[in-house]
């Protein structure tokens, strides 16, 4: 077989246990692929070693006939997983050298089924950002570009080097987290499939913690059936995570039948965002039109409080984040600012943080310090989770009124050219959450798919929410969707 | 709320983030813009709305207080950028 590297995971599975290929040689298509895409600066911290040796013993199990669905397939691990021996530095410079002792639990379940990991994958700096370009390995860039030009774009953020890695078939499916939309922008940014589970669905033991709260981890794919796979050997209870759910993971796999005839799809108003482009807007009727064609039932629905999801997370995420950042002290790991004779102890913190943490983290960590301080907690802190409370109970309603799940379009635009939007302020490259954000603030499942190109020949895609623990079902949707879209664009290989 | 260049050296030093003092002006302004699009929170009605504590309804499980982990000291510190004779080294922190 030619071109290992660009099967799903689901036909690589099937020629596996047909023997038709082996992981070895699936391992090596995509080390080979990887080598000739640096210019894609997404792998970050290359393991052809382990992949090559975990490939020869998924092979020999493969052969035994005791392989689960990931067994001997080859994945990239996003950077802010904690991998035993291997590099992690959540993207940041603070973390430069530091080599875990001990695994995460997802990439633990992935090895443990099986799975091959290719390497590290390039992401935003502790995840803090939609582009890709606030990573101390410098941008990640898309696979993807505007028909005619040369301009490069981002694949998102903060999963950037997972989406360009799946999209450029560097592996066959790689693990994201999304805290804000960070699975499901860089998804849609790159024609890819991404799945926010529901918060709990994942452990999030050994992944370094941005806001945890929200934090949940989840599969980059280049199909819905893909992301049930993958997504199944993620999940599970784990006691090493006080808020992971100890309930049963089904076979989401064998609840793609493509049969939606009866179920409910909201469309909710509060999503016509103002100034957004006819293009997205045509994207998203269509779309609802093909679930309605399909056989469900299309209601207009009311999240009344979507407006303040972005506000509310800009204070809890922040938060969250100055809290679990407050560790980088440069005592127990990663990088120690050099000193000056006299410095003490608040020097050395200082300092470390001064140097080892990049603007946007700085940033983020010091609106958290703020709205957590002294005479304000109450006014920020508190007023934004009693608005997170609000934003919940507007999903809780629709889906008490027999709503099954709700279609959204999943970024407000399509990829834009890195570096421009580095003049914008802040709160501009936070808009681009505004379709995503309030799924993690319910902590609902979310899935961002592939649903057509825009006028410049870049994907576009749109989002479906589901109720809580019920990915099965919203995998489902996203499946029918999948087979009316018929989305197959790639992007031209020019790397 | 406007944040002046005092309350950003305050915040820098609360987060133990060193800011060089020319900095501070922009550091100053960047706070306001997001704090200006924070306040929006203020437009909405949270009177007898409860703060989420948890987005998942659920007690948390409890175990036996018995030690499940431990002597590790040397994976502990194998990160540690300066570690001595079993322990964690910092600068002097005493007189």
């Amino acid at each position: 077989m030619s071109d290992l590297n660009k099967l799903g995971l689901a036909e690589a599975r099937d020629a596996l246990r047909k023997g038709e290929t082996t992981s070895v040689e699936l391992t090596e298509a995509c080390l080979g692929a990887i080598d000739k895409a640096d210019v894609l600066n997404a792998f970050v911290h290359k393991t052809p070693e382990i992949a090559l040796e975990r490939a020869a013993a998924a092979d020999a199990r493969l052969k035994q006939g005791d392989a689960p669905a990931m067994c001997g397939l080859p994945v990239g691990i996003k950077d802010l997983f904690c991998t035993k021996g291997v590099a992690s530095q959540a993207g940041s410079k603070i973390l430069e050298g530091f080599v875990p002792e001990y695994e995460s639990t997802v990439s633990q379940q992935l090895a443990d089924n099986g799975a091959v990991m290719l390497g590290k994958l390039n992401m935003d700096e502790f995840a803090m950002g939609s582009s890709n370009e606030t990573s101390t390995y410098g941008n990640a860039v898309s696979p993807w570009r505007r028909e005619n030009e040369d301009t490069p774009l981002t694949p998102g953020g903060s999963s950037g080097g997972s989406a360009a890695a799946v999209a450029a078939d560097l592996c066959l499916a790689a693990t994201g987290t999304d805290t804000g939309g960070s699975i499901r922008q860089p998804a849609a940014f790159t024609g890819t499939v991404g799945i926010k589970p529901t918060y709990g669905r994942c452990s999030r033991w050994g992944v370094v913690a941005f806001a945890s709260s929200l934090d949940q981890a989840g599969p980059m794919t280049k199909s819905v059936r893909d992301a049930a796979i993958m997504l199944e050997a993620m999940s599970g209870h784990d006691p090493k995570d006080s808020t992971s759910a100890d309930l049963a993971v089904p076979n989401f796999e064998a609840m793609l039948t493509g049969d939606i005839r009866g179920k409910k799809i909201g469309i909710p108003k509060e999503y016509h965002m103002e100034g957004m482009p006819a293009e997205i807007e045509k994207l998203w009727s269509e779309g609802t039109a093909m679930l309605k064609a399909a056989g469900a039932e299309i209601v207009d629905i009311s999240l009344p409080h979507t407006k303040y999801a972005l506000p509310a997370y800009y204070v809890i995420a922040p938060a969250e984040a100055s809290s679990n950042l407050a560790r980088y002290d440069g005592v127990r790991y990663g990088n120690r600012a050099t000193l000056e004779a006299g410095d003490g102890i608040t020097e050395m913190y200082e300092k470390t943080r001064a140097q080892g943490f990049g603007d946007e983290v700085k940033r983020r960590v010091m609106v958290g310090t703020y709205v957590l301080s002294a005479g304000f907690y109450d006014a920020y802190y508190n007023r934004a989770r009693r608005v997170r409370s609000l934003i919940k109970k507007d999903f809780e309603n629709v889906f008490a009124a027999g709503v099954d799940a709700i279609l959204t379009p999943a970024t407000p635009s399509a990829a834009f050219g890195l570096g421009e939007m580095s003049d914008a302020d802040p709160v501009a490259m936070y808009l681009l959450d505004v379709f995503t954000v309030t799924v993690n603030l319910a902590g609902l499942p979310g899935i961002a798919l592939p649903a057509g190109l825009d006028s410049q020949g870049l994907p576009l895609g749109l989002q479906l929410i589901g109720r809580p623990w019920e990915e099965g079902d919203l995998l489902n949707t996203a499946y029918a969707l999948e087979q009316s879209t018929g989305f197959v664009a790639k992007p031209g290989k020019w790397w | 709320m406007s944040i002046d260049q005092n309350t950003a050296a305050k915040v820098a030093k609360l987060a133990r983030i060193k800011v060089e003092d020319e900095a501070l002006p922009a550091l100053a302004a960047e706070f306001n813009t997001i704090l200006d699009f924070i306040e929006q929170l203020n437009e909405v009605d949270v009177e007898g709305v409860d703060p989420m504590t948890s987005v998942t309804p659920q007690r948390l499980k409890r175990r036996e207080d018995v030690v499940t982990d431990g002597n590790q000291a040397d994976k502990v510190l194998s990160n540690a950028p300066d570690a001595r004779e079993g322990f964690f080294a910092v600068p002097k922190v005493m007189e």
